[in-house]
């Protein structure tokens, strides 16, 4: 157990530093970054989604709160390492009481979905509608549908004048990714994680064998929350400007895209999916002569009716089955290792 | 006279018009084995529903080792040590025998003694050569196997099992009720069943259920060669 989880992290960290060393060289750190934000963002969703079970509509409302609450915080504070903090806790705080509600309610799947369609709904409608001067916190203006310019960046920690741009900051958001996919995997490692896979498999029995479905599921959405939390404040930095289109119905069915495409109950693939999506759409904005979101709409549907476990299941079966073939001792071996799959991702 | 581990005082279960749990006074003592039987629709599910916490009732209390748990969720009661196996296979499809068996374990235990724990039982229902397979792709049998052992390996004091032996080969009922058997050992156990041959084979003590009410409650000899239980199973009017 011990040596199995040694060697998953020393291949996250092998494979994590050949792609931050590598990828600058094709494409710009610039573009980098954001792909890097998004990946973290399906990574979240992939998360509660994949081994928790929780389909949620309104990801885009965590990442749209972490975004708000580091702009606010940052303009009241002057120095970017409270808001850092203060934007994942926020969103955190928000699915704590979010999910207590629904899951202690009892709500399961479609309403579920429902709930968090509307309150990211909410949110968006909220914030387009604060562009009085009326909205205030703190020194901060709420801005309506102009978002929120001119705030502190992400600065060097208690050297508010040193600020991290360029290519600093997407080795910042990089590391900041691995350390964030280290510690998922830890947790899913932990007897909470097998627990909450547990729970996603069937939630009857779960609570049949004595545990607290609606606490665990409630401290696994808080927890996925964070994260795009995260993804949210990084975002304000990179943009520079938060913008209430954060909160928009587009991009909560994006990153419901992205964890199909890229393959549920994996760590990798709503990174991948992300990623790769978004990269997509950026290559397809250069060019007008089809509509982007016509392209991602066929891919959804492609990979629905060909591929529907996603990308990466299907690329490690197939890695899986040829070494197979190679040697027939291990076929064994390999269908014990597809059994886990799915658990360790 | 052993302790008494489940009670109910006037269990009544409505569905709208319908009462499907009529009135029910149930006493169960300490490694005790008690067989529900009844038709189709007589209400022993609902009783169980009630039990286990699945459902609330309407009126009525539970108790279990003197502690009334009516109202009370499922995985608080299952914290009791109360193991529970429903009608329908409920267990983990897509993780393999052990994981699920250590998931149970880990509720009681720490995560090492959970491993032992889980092993030990593995062991004890002759799962190993499946035991790194998934769920999903199990047999009936083995799955409803596999359902016990998440019950066995809580250590729990009461046992209620509905219909453990449904859609079971003849090989499989056997295994199970030497299961039950040991299980009996340390545990009061409850079995809702209409199986009668299943029945014939395992149970000492009865209590018949019929339009939600306990119709009657006696040895199994006594209660099959019953002319009123007969009547009822054949669909005929209750005397």
């Amino acid at each position: 157990m011990q040596d199995r989880m040694g060697k998953d992290v020393m291949t996250t960290l092998v494979v994590a530093g050949g792609l931050i060393w590598l990828l600058p060289q094709l494409v710009s750190t610039y573009t980098l970054t954001v792909l890097i934000i998004y990946g973290m963002l399906g990574f979240s969703l992939g998360l509660i989604w994949g081994f928790g079970g929780i389909l949620c509509f309104g990801q885009a409302a965590f990442f749209g709160l972490g975004a708000y609450t580091y702009a606010i915080a940052a303009i009241n504070i002057g120095e970017s390492t409270l808001p850092m903090l203060i934007a994942i806790l926020v969103p955190a705080i928000a699915a704590l009481l979010l999910g207590a509600m629904m899951f202690y309610g009892r709500l399961t799947d479609v309403y579920l979905g429902v709930i968090t369609l509307v309150v990211t709904l909410i949110l968006f409608k909220f914030i387009n509608s604060t562009a009085g001067p009326q909205f205030v916190i703190g020194t901060a203006r709420l801005g309506g549908f102009n978002g929120i310019p001119g705030f502190q960046t992400l600065n060097v920690p208690g050297d508010p004048d040193a600020y991290i741009w360029g290519d600093a900051y997407y080795y910042v958001c990089a590391v900041m990714m691995v350390l964030v996919y280290l510690l998922v995997s830890a947790l899913l490692r932990s007897s909470f994680g097998r627990i909450a896979v547990g729970i996603r498999e069937n939630e009857t029995r779960m609570s049949l064998m004595g545990y607290d479905v609606a606490a665990r599921k409630t401290i696994l959405f808080a927890i996925g929350a964070a994260i795009a939390g995260l993804a949210g404040a990084l975002f304000a930095n990179w943009g520079e400007i938060v913008t209430p289109g954060l909160f928009s119905l587009g991009q909560s069915a994006e990153i419901i895209i992205w964890c199909i495409v890229g393959g549920l109950g994996t760590r990798f693939g709503p990174i991948l999916g992300a990623a790769g999506l978004a990269y997509l759409k950026f290559a397809l904005g250069q060019q007008s002569l089809i509509d982007n979101t016509l392209i991602t709409g066929l891919i959804l549907v492609l990979f629905v009716l060909f591929l529907p476990k996603g990308l990466v299941p299907a690329i490690s079966s197939l890695w899986k089955v040829s070494f197979a073939r190679r040697s027939p001792s291990r076929v064994h071996q390999a269908r014990r290792m597809r059994n886990r799959g799915r658990a360790n991702g | 006279m052993a302790e008494v581990v489940l009670e109910t005082q006037a269990l009544t279960m409505r569905f709208g018009g319908v009462v499907a749990s009529d009135n029910v006074n149930f006493k169960l003592r300490a490694r005790e084995l008690r067989c529900l039987i009844g038709p189709n629709g007589a209400g022993k599910s609902t009783f169980f529903k009630c039990v286990t916490g699945l459902l609330t009732p309407t009126e009525g209390q539970v108790f279990m080792r003197g502690q009334e748990t009516t109202g009370w969720m499922p995985h608080q009661i299952a914290s009791l040590g109360v193991g529970i196996k429903t009608q329908t296979p409920n267990v983990m499809d897509n993780l393999s025998v052990f994981e699920n068996i250590w998931l149970a374990a880990r509720r009681f235990h720490s995560v090492d003694e959970a491993k032992h724990k889980a092993e030990a039982v593995i062991e004890r229902l002759a799962l190993n050569s499946i035991a790194r397979s998934d769920l999903g792709n199990l047999a009936h049998g083995e799955r409803q196997r596999v359902e016990l052992g998440l019950v066995a390996v809580g250590d729990p004091w009461l046992v209620l099992l509905d219909e453990p032996a449904a859609g079971m080969s003849a090989e499989d009922v056997e295994r199970m009720t030497e299961i039950i058997h040991e299980l009996t050992k340390t545990a009061a156990v409850v079995i809702v069943e209409h199986d009668m041959q299943f029945i014939r084979s395992i149970a000492q003590t009865v209590t018949v259920f019929h339009q939600g009410a306990v119709l009657m409650e006696d040895h199994v000899d006594k209660v099959m060669s019953d002319e009123t239980v007969r009547n009822v199973y054949l669909g005929k009017k209750a005397g």
